[in-house]
């Protein structure tokens, strides 16, 4: 029982001890001082690698950290210098020349150059890297094939058959197989964001087995854009630090900005409420009623549409007028009024509206929704349903699992019930199931939304080809499939659109789809944050971010129109807080505040 | 009583084996994948992040890959022929070719993460498990001070208006669940008056509120089982005995009766800490605390089949452990109890 003793004096000091280690452990990090801007990205980002990501909170942290060749401006989001000082493009459009500026430094004091631009592109293409958007990169001529023909596991073809060529340090030509006309808004897309080589050989070098992981590591990793990695802890926050070597670092304003992964709307609204966090991407639907009449919440249309997408290949969804009954009798206003309710505009496009030049075609409509609802139920009985008819089979409407999507599929379903006499179940399924169903023609009627990578209509029309791994509707026709091809091939851009337009034309016509609503940003940010501008991609750009002093804070409060604007307390600094590059940068308060911030973070 | 740590250590082993395999072929055959997104992916490029990640293998290979502690890897195995089939030995070794011969989880490694790409599961794990522990001793210690005391003072005077009061403030804490009370004590400790900080981790202050949140409802269980143990000692022979020896009745609740009357209050204490730490992602999502009880419930919808994976041995290791070592302080605590006799 000696054994019995020993624990019983030790165990408790053992206890004590694994609970002070873990103490210490665990708050590691609790000394990083208050960032200058902080703001919630809403999940975990899944990497910093810019070659394999996809998403819109992985977007945020790629741009903090890379620079492409092109950035996009903040408000219309046209293609401004980044890496690149200037570019030509061909006469046909098919030929792009970018010309490197030459005091682009990694954050490892190493000049960017075009090797570095080459070595990427090929890795973002390689097979190997396996990155889900290097699709977004086959309008360049062999890129698809470099992509997709693989032998042994390797590329088949040798990266000279790619399009991409480096004429000189400084300059890299693309050519292209038809004309693109975003190609300067692709080279401002995060995937393109160029990497390290010489780091990421280092590591490959240091560490063999792990260097995958080694190069993304905060005391590893090489950036080029305005900021660099300082601490990362997953699901809590990334911590940046500004990046001196940056070429346009006296344009930043921020010393240090957090960026949290806090995935509930309502802590996020609460951190915001307290002043922890200055910007959020998502307040919780049942504030957003509050939220409408204040300052810091000004939604503007977003650059995506919610839609039900239909199974064509099942009775009685097959035909045609069904779609077009199903389609006319969805209360689109009831569900942007009481769902919603933050400002959703009702859809009868697939195209959202804040594409600069692109007319699109609405689905036909009568003067009021009573003849809608007349001219719907005309059509189910000419489909042979309803009174006299066939019975009309209960339809499923398919959605994941959300509270938002059961309400508005609860609305839909009511309306078929109440106007057309189509019963309709309700079926939720956990995400991931929810796409394998999807997928698979699984369903019925099924929730869906699309938000545009890029402002041109053919991130949506492109869709619904024929075949389209997207289109998950069972639906084709070779008119729509013709005209998607020729405004690919076209290289006037009103012609094109045109072309697009009476693809969507053909769309709504067919309704493989049920347009419900077009999305709104709905971010909310602290009135003193400046450089900051709602676009229709709710995309934003930690360079153009400052702090407004009181003075600037007053003068964009006095431009408000009269309603909706109620001054809310802000947060952030009174005394402002601007770039070096700017005159209203005060030395004087910087010398108390920029102390540079150390931290006893060992890693 | 190592005879009794030897035959937990083997058991330990065996469930540890059956829960690896059974959540493994469960997982794999819930439909979806990792990569699985809104936007479905071009054939060739799914295919090759399948690769990249050997989901195109056999799912025995798949398994044996991951439990190791042979590492299958087709470019750095010595088991691999290159090819993608397996060999007793790799025949065609290039020169100074690096060969990894171990991995999986036998040999400490529960691979990489699918969803959080620059992390490895082993990262994750490091990084969030103090925290949760951190966050659970902390409602630990405050469901055993709050439960304990309560049961005390209930049994002592058992019937009287404090014990009443004591018994419906427990079932109370028993059925309100723990989101409840977070929204409410946020609403008056935050925004009312404003004494800690509304979520995040950090300093002690960001500890106060999930701590107390999440220890309540186990506070009230230990209350009731104090309660329960308490009276039942209090009533016994050695008790009388001890009053009858001149005893004060201070000394008589706390060096005699308390030990008997917490015993089932240790007893719970393994299961309650399992709870505890699996229980935890409401608070953790609430406060927005980095644990591992987000992890457990995330990795599964995200299909992130290594870290669901990791988790969930991280957990049965844990309860196991936890289990015997209340097992363990059973026999410091009670003379009558044996681990040999088991």
């Amino acid at each position: 029982m000696a054994l019995q003793r020993v624990l019983r004096q030790f165990l408790p000091v053992l206890l004590l001890g694994a609970v002070l280690g873990a103490a210490v452990y665990a708050t590691r990090g609790a000394r990083l001082e208050p960032a200058d801007f902080v703001f919630n990205n809403g999940t975990e980002v899944q990497t910093l690698d810019p070659a394999t990501v996809t998403g819109v909170p992985e977007g945020r942290a790629i741009r903090m950290v890379y620079e492409g060749l092109l950035v996009s401006h903040p408000e219309t989001l046209a293609p401004l210098p980044g890496m690149a000082e200037r570019w030509e493009v061909s006469e046909d459009r098919l030929s792009y020349t970018f010309h490197l500026r030459r005091n682009a430094l990694w954050s490892n004091g190493d000049t960017v150059d075009a090797d570095d631009f080459m070595w990427s592109f090929e890795r973002f293409l390689d097979p190997r890297t396996a990155a889900e958007y290097a699709y977004m990169l086959w309008y360049v001529t062999g890129a698809r094939a470099f992509t997709t023909e693989v032998e042994d596991g390797r590329p088949r073809n040798s990266f000279d058959t790619v399009g991409i060529e480096r004429l000189d340090r400084w300059t890299l030509r693309f050519q292209l197989e038809a004309p693109c006309p975003f190609f300067l808004e692709l080279m401002a897309f995060y995937p393109m964001f160029p990497v390290c080589r010489r780091a990421i050989e280092d590591m490959q070098a240091r560490f063999p087995d792990t260097w995958e992981k080694e190069w993304l590591r905060p005391e590893n990793i090489v950036c080029n854009g305005p900021y660099t990695v300082k601490f990362r802890r997953v699901n809590d926050r990334i911590r940046f630090e500004k990046n001196p070597r940056y070429w346009d670092a006296d344009s930043v304003a921020f010393e240090t900005v957090d960026m949290l992964a806090a995935e509930s709307y309502t802590t996020s609204l609460n951190l915001y409420l307290t002043g922890e966090c200055h910007w959020i991407d998502v307040p919780p639907a049942n504030v957003i009623q509050e939220l409408r009449s204040r300052e810091d919440f000004d939604p503007i249309p977003y650059l995506g549409t919610y839609f039900y997408r239909v199974n064509v290949t099942r009775a009685p969804m097959d035909d045609k007028r069904v779609r077009r009954a199903l389609a006319l009798t969805i209360p689109r206003e009831d569900i942007v009024e009481t769902i919603t309710k933050a400002g959703q505009v009702p859809a009868y496009t697939l195209v959202p509206p804040g594409i600069a030049g692109y007319g699109g075609a609405s689905m036909p409509r009568n003067a009021t929704f009573e003849e809608d609802l007349a001219e719907a139920r005309r059509l189910i009985e000419d489909a042979g349903y309803g009174p006299g008819g066939k019975e009309f089979p209960t339809v499923e409407i398919h959605y994941n699992t959300s509270d938002a999507h059961r309400d508005i599929a609860e609305v839909i379903a009511d309306g078929w019930a109440k106007h057309l006499g189509i019963r309709a179940k309700l079926a939720n399924q956990e995400w991931k199931v929810y796409l394998d169903t999807q997928s698979n023609l699984g369903y019925d009627v099924s929730r869906s939304a699309w938000i545009g990578d890029y402002a041109d209509p053919n991130t949506f029309i492109d869709l619904f080809v024929t075949g389209g791994d997207n289109n998950k509707t069972g639906w084709g026709d070779p008119r729509y499939d013709a005209l998607v091809q020729a405004a690919n091939l076209e290289a006037d851009p009103v012609k094109r659109f045109e072309l697009m337009s009476e693809a969507e034309a053909v769309l709504m016509e067919e309704l493989p789809i049920l347009p419900i609503y077009y999305y709104v940003t709905q971010s909310t940010y602290s009135p003193r944050l400046g450089g900051y501008f709602a676009n229709v991609k709710d995309e934003h750009f930690p360079k153009f971010w400052y702090w407004m002093d009181d003075e600037e804070l007053a003068a964009k409060r006095a431009s408000y129109p009269a309603e909706n604007f109620e001054r809310v307390k802000t947060s952030g600094p009174p005394k402002g807080l601007y770039p070096p590059a700017d005159p209203r940068s005060r030395t004087d308060s910087k010398a108390g505040k920029r102390k540079v911030v150390r931290t006893t973070e060992g890693d | 009583m190592l005879r009794f740590l030897f035959r937990r250590l083997v058991w330990l082993a065996i469930t540890l084996l059956v829960v690896m395999s059974v959540s493994f072929f469960l997982m794999k055959n819930v439909p979806g994948g990792p990569f699985d997104g809104e936007r479905k992916l071009d054939a060739q490029i799914e295919a090759n992040i399948q690769k990249k990640y050997h989901l195109d293998w056999p799912l025995w290979r798949q398994f044996a890959h991951y439990v190791g502690p042979f590492n299958l890897d087709d470019e750095r195995a010595l088991l691999a022929s290159g090819d993608g089939g397996l060999v007793l030995w790799r025949s065609e070794l290039a020169e100074g070719e690096p060969t990894t011969a171990f991995g999986g989880v036998l040999a400490g490694d529960f691979g990489p993460s699918f969803r959080y790409k620059d992390f490895t599961v082993n990262d994750i794990l490091a990084q969030s498990l103090p925290i949760s522990m951190l966050l659970g001793v902390l409602s630990m210690m405050f469901a055993i001070a709050l439960g304990v005391s309560a049961g005390i003072a209930s049994a002592l005077r058992p019937g009287s208006g404090i014990d009443l009061s004591l018994r419906l403030a427990a079932t109370a804490g028993i059925a309100l669940p723990n989101f409840v009370i977070a929204s409410f004590l946020v609403i008056v400790l935050v925004f009312m008056l404003p004494l800690l900080p509304v979520a995040g981790w950090g300093t002690i202050r960001h500890m106060l509120l999930p701590g107390f949140c999440l220890g309540l409802v186990f506070a009230a269980y230990i209350a009731r089982l104090t309660r329960t143990g308490m009276l039942e000692t209090l009533s016994a022979d050695y008790i009388r005995t001890a009053h009858a020896k001149g005893l004060s009745s201070r000394t008589v609740v706390m060096r005699h009766a308390l030990k008997g009357g917490l015993l089932p209050v240790v007893s719970y204490l393994g299961p309650a800490t399992a709870g505890i730490l699996t229980g935890s992602l409401v608070i953790e999502r609430i406060f927005f605390i980095p644990g591992t009880g987000s992890h457990f419930i995330n990795a599964a919808t995200n299909r992130d089949y290594t870290l669901a994976m990791g988790v969930t041995i991280l957990f049965t290791v844990l309860v196991y452990v936890l289990n015997t070592v209340v097992d363990m302080a059973y026999t410091l605590l009670d003379p009558r109890i044996d681990l040999e006799d088991e």
